[in-house]
């Protein structure tokens, strides 16, 4: 008689912890899936640029308790996976994400290439696609192919031709010659960035003195330099990643390249190269760009800061961010979880975003920044398509 | 011309620091280490945290890493690898088992700096100086790794050609069962030889960073190209190993400056080719059955 007390209050005990349990759960979430590199050659830009942006999204929007849908408050349930920065996996977790998970919303993954492959996966799926990392001539082509997906980085030509406008601005001003050596990564972005600023070179009359592509993952460049150096340049643009472009901004400062334009990039616009290069970098143009006297963009600086422990780049960061800002507030003037409700939405709202106002035209963001230029310590947007708040390019001085 | 000997001859000493570890684990232990590039890049963190933290510049930093380094992975070999060396029907199935078990390490390793460090780029500037030879600049990092280079190099030639010790462990990279034989304790040799490559590939890595920017995940670069200058040279001979480095190190400047940066890597495996075409046990390398 005992036992079977003891069972009963066992029973009931959890019972009543199934309840309370189902209780708890009962506030409604929102699942958000991700999935980025954590791993694999990417994973540092993605560690420095997506992931950070991610997180403080989530936190931010579960501090204030969730997101409004429809009148209900929904906080966020983050789902994560890694890519190992490879499109097959990349596409297998958003395969699992729809469809194991079957989270609500996806964020877009991290570079143009894994953007590109995972698009189809996320268009069958019937997701909202806010790619804020992704660099490319084909974003006409793509919005017709998927138009779930939304294009916030610029292209490949608009970053090409704002850096060759920089070093046309400095030569018009009289500040350099109109010599430029030209080098590049030799991949998809390198070569896209290549094609499109050479046409843009011999419009604004600028002079290619010398050219090379060297392959992905070079770090020892002292022969690029010492054979662009020969060349005798006034500027010198490389179409670069972080770990090059730090390798050839110290060739150049080793040899001395004399130029009084020096433009690499991806990986300028990340603190770290401040930090590595200190005086030297004062007056090193780049890919990407901030306008860092925006009050938005100094409040969000500062969070950025206080919730990763880093700050934040001068150049995709804060989009990636704008591209999260524009998912939520989409999601909430949908009132629903419903995805071709908020694709909809995406299409035809406008949105209030660490990066200004932003509205799609025709899935794209017309508003980039397209080079930045180490001043004073910090990274200043000096050319951007749309927006206001560029300040004017000036000659670098010696190394 | 001297600026592409010379940068040729530098580069060839970071080669020479990638690949002189590998040599010694992969001839001598038999153990073909797939971990071979996380280790290196350990070394990097290694050295980058001792010198942003406490100050510690990396030569000097050398002295904690080589012997961390050689305690580390002596306590891999005999935890994890040398059951697999005993249980070893033949050189083939040794080869395989081993293959496995670094490609675990790999991923463990890789897995505790991420966890460490994080996936983000490091680097540091130490010694990011000119440094003037024959007239032209060249990086003080990367004449100072050149540097130690040379000085391992010869130490280990020294060690390998002139002690007891050192023949010992060239019996056993020539023959562990004949080895055996003449009372050389094969196992231990082996576990030296395999904790001596770990500690060189970590050194190197400490050097490395001085000039590279490297993060948690980027090891396997690392190890392709080991393996290739280990394979150029002749398994488990160190002369082989410095001989494929400054072949490559000249060859791939020479490429990049003459004709076109992009052919590096054509160069790089077309003398790989090469070499495996019309001597496929290496340049130092040993006719085996």
């Amino acid at each position: 008689m005992q036992r079977r007390t003891l069972l009963k209050s066992a029973a009931a005990a959890l019972i009543a912890a199934g309840v309370l349990a189902g209780g708890a759960q009962a506030q409604e979430t929102i699942k958000i899936g991700a999935s980025a590199p954590k791993t694999g050659p990417l994973a540092g830009g993605a560690a420095m640029t997506h992931w950070p942006n991610v997180q403080m999204w989530v936190n931010e929007i579960n501090a204030r308790g969730g997101l409004d849908v429809g009148g209900t408050k929904m906080k966020v349930e983050l789902v994560e996976y890694d890519d190992q920065t490879s499109a097959e996996t990349a596409i297998q977790n958003i395969q699992r994400l729809a469809t194991v998970d079957k989270v609500d919303f996806i964020v877009a993954p991290y570079s143009t290439g894994l953007n590109i492959a995972t698009a189809p996966m996320i268009a069958q799926h019937g997701y909202p696609h806010i790619a804020t990392t992704a660099a490319t001539d084909g974003v006409t082509e793509f919005v017709q192919r998927w138009p779930n997906s939304f294009w916030m980085l610029g292209t490949a030509k608009q970053l090409a031709e704002g850096a060759v406008q920089t070093i046309a601005k400095l030569r018009d001003a009289g500040e350099i010659g109109s010599r430029v050596a030209l080098v590049h990564v030799a991949d998809a972005f390198g070569l896209e960035l290549v094609a499109a600023a050479k046409p843009a070179l011999e419009a604004a009359k600028l002079e290619i003195v010398y050219e090379a592509s060297y392959p992905l993952g070079t770090q020892d460049v002292a022969p690029i330099i010492a054979a662009a150096k020969a060349a005798n340049p006034d500027a010198f643009i490389g179409f670069s990643y972080p770990g090059d472009t730090f390798a050839l901004t110290e060739q150049a400062q080793i040899q001395n390249l004399e130029v009084g334009a020096f433009y690499v990039g991806v990986g300028t616009a990340f603190p770290p190269f401040a930090g590595r290069f200190g005086a030297a970098a004062e007056g090193i143009l780049g890919i990407g760009g901030i306008n860092i006297d925006d009050p938005k963009i100094k409040d969000y600086t500062d969070r950025h800061k206080a919730s990763a422990g880093q700050g934040p780049d001068y150049w995709a960061s804060a989009m990636t961010y704008a591209g999260l800002q524009v998912l939520e507030q989409a999601i909430e003037k949908a009132g629903t979880k419903d995805r071709a409700a908020v694709i909809e939405a995406i299409k035809t709202g406008t949105f209030d975003t660490v990066m200004g106002t932003i509205t799609f035209d025709n899935n794209v963001n017309p508003k980039v920044w397209t080079v930045g230029q180490w001043r004073d310590g910090v990274f200043r947007g000096v050319a951007a398509d749309g927006i206001e708040g560029a300040v004017d390019p000036v000659k670098k001085q010696g190394w | 011309m001297t600026h592409i000997v010379v940068t040729g001859i530098l580069l060839s000493g970071t080669y020479a620091l990638i690949a002189l570890g590998l040599t010694l684990q992969y001839g001598v232990a038999r153990i073909m280490n797939l971990a071979n590039g996380e280790t290196l890049v350990a070394g990097c963190f290694v050295a980058f945290w001792l010198y942003t933290a406490f100050a510690i510049n990396p030569i000097a930093g050398l002295l904690v890493i080589a012997p961390a380094a050689f305690a580390f992975n002596w306590a891999i070999y005999v935890v994890a690898l040398r059951p697999l060396v005993r249980r070893a029907r033949n050189r083939g199935q040794l080869e395989v088992d081993s293959i496995l078990a670094t490609f675990g390490l790999l991923f463990l390793l890789q897995g505790l700096m991420l966890l460490g460090f994080g996936g983000e780029y490091f680097s540091y500037a130490f010694l990011a100086e000119r440094f003037v030879i024959f007239g032209s600049g060249y990086g003080l990092n990367r004449v100072v790794a050149f540097a130690a280079a040379v000085v391992i190099a010869a130490g280990l030639y020294l060690f390998l050609y002139r002690t007891r010790q050192g023949t010992a462990v060239r019996a056993v990279a020539a023959d562990p069962n004949s080895a055996s034989l003449v009372a050389i304790d094969v196992s231990r040799t082996a576990a030296l030889a395999f904790a001596l490559g770990g500690a060189l590939t970590a050194c190197g890595g400490a050097l490395l960073s001085t000039f590279y920017t490297f993060n948690a995940s980027m090891g396997v670069i690392f190890t392709m190209k080991a393996l290739i200058i280990v394979i150029m040279g002749g398994v488990g001979d160190v002369r082989g190993a410095v001989l494929a480095a400054l072949a490559l190190g000249i060859a791939e400047t020479a490429v990049a400056s003459l004709i076109d940066p992009g052919l590096t890597l054509a160069a790089t495996y077309g003398l790989f080719i090469l070499v495996l075409l019309f001597r496929p046990q290496g340049i130092f390398g040993r006719q085996t059955a």
